[in-house]
């Protein structure tokens, strides 16, 4: 489904991704980990097509397409998905109209029918029953005075509702207090299928005890420097991420 | 009385470089009209030019009474003495006004609207303001205003069962003489300003309404005014007059065809609110901008005010301004009344080289008066946009309150967005709040939208309707959406 090979990106002038390569397929959670300042939000930025990240060498594939070629909007309809790690507020804009002017909007994209309020509100309440979540967060403004978890949640609900095939969590559980993170966890694992992806970006093991994933990559320096099962993170967590350095200089060596 | 006037202004006079075309107002006489949306119906239009004679002609076409003919020349002799006013931060060519036809009307004069020009009620149609069927589905009383010339009120019959008067401002100095004689310019003083005396010596028409004691209007009553021929100025004045307890809400829409000279508008609306009685008036501002350089376009020079005059009385001002090249109005509220509350809610918006100097003047007189102001400006292209309000509270104003609250959106860096926010308290017990923001429609918010698939366009003009939403809220349903509507229209082009 996604193949990224020797991707180089530039920011402000300044290299962050140095050649990184990674595949993954329908149905697989990956997980990326890694040490601040690695390039892990602008390795979600770069695919979800934020501007201002410059692609100086590599390609970046999704079902046959060249990714880097559509526009973020087109790249939505097409089925990428990111969770953003700090979801912007849009005062003024209710949370329901956004969802349905997104989904059609993507819909249309598709050559598919537009879903009329009466088909939409269904839609809704199969998809927060699924997760487990109450309507309020639908009845107020985009993100507009949401607390840090309740931002992350109503992410969580935009996958659930967009459906995308590939989604992309930027670092979903930083700020969440266990409870957030279990409930966000939930609603993630509740949309696993053998149909969808999942690259799942964190700083940290713990979510990763409840988003248990398939593979786990280490991104340091702008590149893969290791990949695993499950027990990488496992390892990172024991030893930190300076083990990695350590071991990246003795291979160098 | 208030006067449309603000203090301290000379810092904020500027005066740019006029864009050519606009002194189009006066050499446009044998000038090609632009062909846009111009319907063409025979009318019978005064020679440009004013004078004394030109105020006693527009009186005797219209067959007034000799002391309206002489109220309308006290008005010309007061603004002979008048200069065009400069502290607002718009940037305008110098006016000739010789060169301006102070009268058109449609030649054939309908009698009633069954005889009203087929090509003039299509007019209507294109605009969305269906005299018939359509009107009656909706249920809402339209005043037609076409140039010069009200053709026609619906539901006439229906409003006057209960004594309620919907009629052209013409009908009424004509049909009831006693209620104009006691109420016009009681609001608006002939004198006021510059403006509202040219307004006062040759106002052709406009709305009257009065809705007597207790009376609650049953309908929404709607007034469209376009201007069609060229050259010409509209000079439209309404009057809306609600007795003790009775309650009406009015809506004003305005169009005018693409022509590239810049016509003159110059309205004066005043309404009177008795004890407990309340007034809102919706206004969606849509004349001619003038086009992407900055040619042509409607000059909007409007008087609006509202004397709360009676007790718990209340009047509301909503105005949706995306027209116009230049926009001046600054509707206000007179709280003479104890307990009188006034409001004002504005979306004003700027895009290409439109300039609007607006905003609202709440006048606290009268005991525990209460004034809300909303301002929410949108500035984009080269748009300059200023708000301009007035609070002021009088040393009997025990209890008075102001909340302001003004923010202003930017798209694009060559706009501008200024507030002059004038406070002046004199009474020590006054609370008087304001609120300013100015921000921008970020990146991070575009591309927010466009990553959960919503294109570039459609993203901004959600971001900016979120952005008015406490003002669209104001509107009657069908105004709303077609405020939210002509916003997308005027934005098109702004990003990207």
């Amino acid at each position: 489904m996604l193949k990224i090979d020797n991707l180089h990106v530039r920011v402000a002038g300044k290299e962050i991704l140095k050649g990184l390569s990674l595949e993954a397929k329908a149905g697989e959670v990956h997980a990326i980990m890694g040490p601040n300042g690695a390039g892990k939000s602008t390795l979600g930025n770069v695919l979800a097509g934020r501007e201002g990240y410059e692609v100086t060498a590599g390609s970046v594939t999704y079902n046959g397409q060249d990714l880097l070629a559509l526009e973020p909007e087109e790249r939505a309809a097409a089925g990428v998905f990111l969770a953003f790690q700090y979801p912007v507020e849009i005062p003024g804009v209710n949370n329901t109209y956004f969802l349905r002017a997104a989904l059609n909007a993507q819909r249309k994209q598709r050559g598919e029918a537009e879903l009329d309020s009466m088909q939409f509100l269904k839609l809704v309440r199969e998809k927060l029953a699924v997760l487990h979540l109450k309507d309020e967060l639908l009845h107020r403004a985009v993100n507009e005075g949401f607390s840090g978890g309740e931002k992350k949640r109503n992410e969580i609900f935009q996958l659930a509702l967009l459906e995308p095939k590939l989604a992309i969590l930027d670092e979903t559980d930083s700020g969440l207090d266990i409870d957030a993170l279990k409930m966000v966890a939930d609603g993630v694992n509740a949309m696993r299928d053998p149909a969808r992806a999942f690259l799942v970006i964190t700083h940290y093991q713990r979510l990763l005890d409840y988003i248990v994933p398939d593979f786990v990559h280490v991104l340091a320096d702008g590149r893969i420097v290791e990949s695993g099962d499950k027990t990488l993170a496992h390892k990172l967590e024991e030893h930190g991420y300076a083990w990695i350095a350590g071991r990246k200089l003795a291979g160098a060596a | 009385m208030a006067t449309e006037s603000f203090q301290i202004e000379n810092d904020v006079r500027e005066r740019a470089p006029v864009p050519a075309g606009n002194t189009a107002v006066e050499a446009a006489l044998n000038r090609r009209y632009e062909a846009g949306f111009v319907t063409d119906i025979e009318s019978e239009s005064l020679p440009p030019g004013l004078d004394e004679d030109v105020v006693r002609e527009i009186s005797a076409r219209k067959g007034e009474p000799e002391w309206m003919t002489q109220w309308r020349l006290q008005a010309y002799h007061h603004w002979l003495t008048m200069a065009p006013p400069h502290w607002a931060k718009l940037a305008i060519a110098p006016i000739d006004f010789q060169a301006i036809s102070y009268f058109s009307r449609p030649k054939n004069q309908p009698k009633s609207l069954d005889e009203v020009d087929p090509k003039l009620l299509e007019t209507y149609d294109k605009l969305g303001v269906p005299l018939h069927e359509r009107a009656k589905l909706a249920g809402v009383a339209v005043d037609a205003v076409f140039d010069s010339v009200s053709v026609g009120t619906t539901f006439r019959k229906e409003l006057a069962e209960k004594g309620i008067v919907f009629c052209s401002m013409s009908e009424a100095i004509r049909e009831h003489p006693e209620l104009v004689r006691q109420y016009l310019g009681s609001v608006v003083p002939v004198g006021d300003n510059y403006f509202a005396a040219l307004n006062s010596a040759v106002f052709s028409d406009g709305s009257f309404v009065f809705i007597p004691k207790g009376v609650r209007c049953p309908m929404e009553l709607s007034t469209y005014f376009r201007i069609n021929a060229g050259h010409t100025g509209q000079f439209e004045r309404t009057l809306i007059i609600a007795e003790a307890g009775a309650s009406v809400s009015y809506l004003e829409g305005c169009t005018a065809p693409m022509r590239d000279e810049n016509q003159l508008h110059a309205a004066v609306v005043e309404l009177v609110a008795l004890d407990d009685a309340s007034i809102k008036y919706s206004t969606v501002q849509n004349w001619y901008p003038g086009d992407e350089n900055g040619v042509g376009g409607i000059y909007n020079f409007v008087t609006k005010r509202g004397d709360c005059r009676g007790a718990r009385s209340k009047i509301s001002w909503t105005q949706v301004e995306t027209g116009s090249a230049i926009t001046w109005k600054y509707p206000s509220c007179v709280l003479r009344g104890d307990d009188s509350s006034g409001e004002f809610y504005s979306v004003a918006l700027t895009h290409h080289r439109q300039q609007a100097d607006t905003g609202t003047k709440m006048i606290h007189i009268g005991r525990n008066t209460k004034s809300k102001i909303v301002s929410k400006g949108i500035s984009a292209g080269r748009g300059q946009n200023t708000y301009r309000g007035l609070v002021k509270v009088e040393k009997g104003a025990d209890g008075a309150r102001n909340h302001t609250q003004c923010d202003s959106l930017l798209i694009g860096k060559q706009c501008g967005a200024h507030t002059f926010p004038y406070i002046e308290v004199k009474h020590p017990g006054a609370i008087v709040e304001h609120e300013a923001t100015t921000s921008k429609i970020s990146e991070d918010q575009l591309f927010y939208c466009r990553s959960r698939g919503i294109g570039e366009e459609d993203a901004v003009s959600m971001i900016v309707d979120g952005f008015c939403k406490q003002v669209f809220k104001e509107l009657p349903m069908e105004f709303a959406v077609e405020a939210k509507k002509l916003l997308e229209v005027s934005l098109e082009g702004a990003v990207g």
